[in-house]
């Protein structure tokens, strides 16, 4: 019976160190392409077998002194995503705070609608949204991407659930001392909150740094280009840009791969609050 | 209990009144304003955002709207759906929809209890290992995908089916082959996503019932048939109910491996057809009535596979 199980665990923790190796092998697979000569990569694709011969920091050089581009695309990238993890943490968190803690007309009804915006997916509204966009002047412009993203419903549903958990007592107290009701939020509840607030930054944040049908449509100028968008444009059947395409990919991903590591618990709520196919 | 703290709140307010001499900040600080100072920007982004959209999508559906010129042309847009290409999408979007489903649904069910049980060591690991895939861009999935299936012989997935004796393959260039790696590219990135929700599910599961399930003598079949899949069962709709919507929104997978035009349409999806209508054919009111068509669709297969489930059953359980 005992000799089972040791070979059972065996079994077991191979087959999980395989479904590992399947899981991490394209991404490994494409930070060592990265080091391959474009031309190569382009003729036979990624390979198991590497010559270690030809690897070179080519690539890199070639992204950090000729593509320009690409670093526009990255600035881009890094102000879209602050600022809608910075708006969208602000507005959803005290949406889902007075949905939490406050009673008052329509809180139920309310609810019921962030509910149906998760359920509607967002390539129904997606027209109308981008004929709103021009009629007022916000195609190609910072604001028209960001919009969609700044109150967001999963956001303000993971708030809510958090903010049903915080003591209400707390603001009882703080009002017999004087606390105005804002105060109450930004001095008293905010902080206590400071969890939800790591993860939903996650969470934005990766939705932000990685959303692609939306600014497709928005942005029409390269210099305005986030890297989804950017990159894209790379993605051709001529490979003529491979270089700036593979190194700029790696590039993208390193530093999320990086945050992931440093916060594994906070991305691991915000993820599973509901972002799949997001 | 609800009542207990509204009476406490209530008896409060004298108190801040007393202190604000000031009528429009008075006004801004009462309990009965206050809330929807807070929930107003979701109203507004709600009404803007929402549901100016969707009434707006159904409206356009029944017009052609040409720059500075829109009529109504009542059903029109619709008759006009019933076409090869809109059966190709509506097709490609369902098997893809079946497919990830199957996938995304069963494998990590498995991948999850192994995890939960005592037998996997460095849990963390692989759990992250499983997770990492879903922090890349759907680009850059694109970009690894489009170079392991390359033509040469020598490309990862050529070598892969080669080990087995079979001859290369233009994988981005056959119908069946161009799905398989649509539904590739989705299941390795979404599978630790799952993995994930079906562990937080497994660790609701009270140890003490497998204890008095083995103790009645159950086997491993046993336990997972009478306890596990029961308790997992509100986490298993979850699951599969945003994976039959997500499956019908595909299209950026498509995209990132045929820049949206696919030989004869292998890759064609609805939100595709619905891309390529509206924004790149400028025919918004025709791409409106694609969308309309993807919603309803959403709506009833959900509705569908809840009530199948009788999820909305109460107290069942």
């Amino acid at each position: 019976m005992k000799k089972n199980t040791t070979l059972t665990k065996w079994i077991v923790n191979i087959f999980f160190v395989v479904v590992s190796l399947i899981a991490l092998f394209p991404l490994l697979s494409l930070i060592i392409s990265s080091f391959r000569p474009s031309s190569e990569l382009m003729r036979n694709g990624i390979t198991f077998s590497i010559n270690w011969s030809e690897l070179s920091l080519y690539n890199y050089i070639h992204i950090f002194t000729q593509s320009p581009a690409y670093w526009e695309w990255y600035g881009n990238s890094l102000i879209i995503s602050t600022l809608t993890i910075v708006l969208s943490l602000f507005f959803s968190s005290m949406v889902g705070y007075a949905m939490a803690l406050y009673d008052f007309k329509g809180r139920n009804f309310l609810f019921l609608c962030v509910l149906v915006i998760i359920m509607i997916p967002f390539e129904v509204l997606m027209l109308p949204l981008y004929q709103l966009m021009i009629n007022v002047n916000l195609i190609n412009t910072y604001t028209g991407v960001m919009l969609p993203l700044i109150v967001a419903p999963t956001a303000v549903f993971f708030f809510r659930q958090y903010a049903m958990g915080l003591p209400a007592e707390l603001m009882d107290a703080a009002r017999i001392d004087g606390c105005t009701e804002y105060g109450i939020y930004f001095k008293i509840m905010a902080p206590l909150m400071l969890p939800s607030f790591s993860a939903m930054a996650i969470l934005q944040g990766l939705n932000s740094w990685n959303n692609f049908l939306w600014p497709l449509l928005v942005i029409r100028s390269n210099d305005l280009f986030t890297l989804p968008i950017g990159l894209a444009t790379l993605l051709t059947p001529y490979g003529n840009n491979y270089d700036t395409l593979i190194a700029g990919s790696v590039m993208t991903i390193i530093p999320i791969i990086v945050l992931f590591i440093f916060f594994q618990r906070y991305f691991v709520a915000g993820l599973a609050s509901g972002s799949v196919k997001g | 209990m609800a009542e207990l703290k509204a009476n406490n709140r209530n008896n409060t307010v004298p108190l801040g009144k007393e202190k604000k001499p000031n009528k429009v900040l008075g006004f801004l600080n009462s309990k009965k304003v206050v809330p929807y100072v807070f929930v107003l920007p979701f109203i507004v982004s709600f009404a803007v955002l929402t549901l100016y959209p969707t009434i707006q999508a159904i409206i356009m559906s029944f017009q052609r709207i040409l720059p500075g010129q829109i009529e109504f042309i009542g059903l029109q847009n619709y008759q006009r759906i019933l076409n090869p290409a809109f059966y190709k999408a509506l097709t490609n979007s369902t098997v893809y929809m079946l497919l990830t489903v199957l996938i995304l649904v069963t494998i990590p069910i498995i991948l999850a209890i192994l995890l939960d049980s005592k037998l996997v060591r460095f849990k963390t690991f692989f759990r992250s290992a499983l997770f990492i895939p879903a922090l890349t861009s759907i680009v850059v999935a694109g970009v690894i995908f489009r170079l392991v299936s390359g033509e040469s012989e020598f490309a990862v997935l050529n070598q892969i089916i080669g080990f087995f004796g079979f001859e290369p393959i233009s994988w981005q260039f056959n119908a069946w082959s161009g799905m398989l790696l649509m539904v590739f590219m989705a299941s390795w990135r979404w599978m630790g996503v799952n993995v994930l929700y079906f562990l937080a599910g497994l660790q609701s599961i009270p140890k003490e019932l497998y204890e008095s399930a083995e103790m009645d003598g159950a086997n491993m079949f046993h336990k997972f048939r009478h306890v596990t899949l029961p308790f997992l069962k509100p986490i298993i709709i979850f699951v599969t109910t945003i994976s039959i919507i997500g499956g019908f929104r595909v299209f950026e997978e498509s995209y990132v491996i045929w820049e949206g035009n696919s030989p004869g349409n292998i890759g064609l999806t609805l939100v595709g057809l619905l891309y390529q209508q509206g924004i790149q054919q400028n025919d918004m009111g025709f791409g409106a009535a694609i969308g309309v068509v993807l919603l309803l669709l959403i709506f009833i297969v959900s509705i569908i596979y809840l009530l199948l489930t009788g999820a909305f059953k109460r107290g069942d359980e």
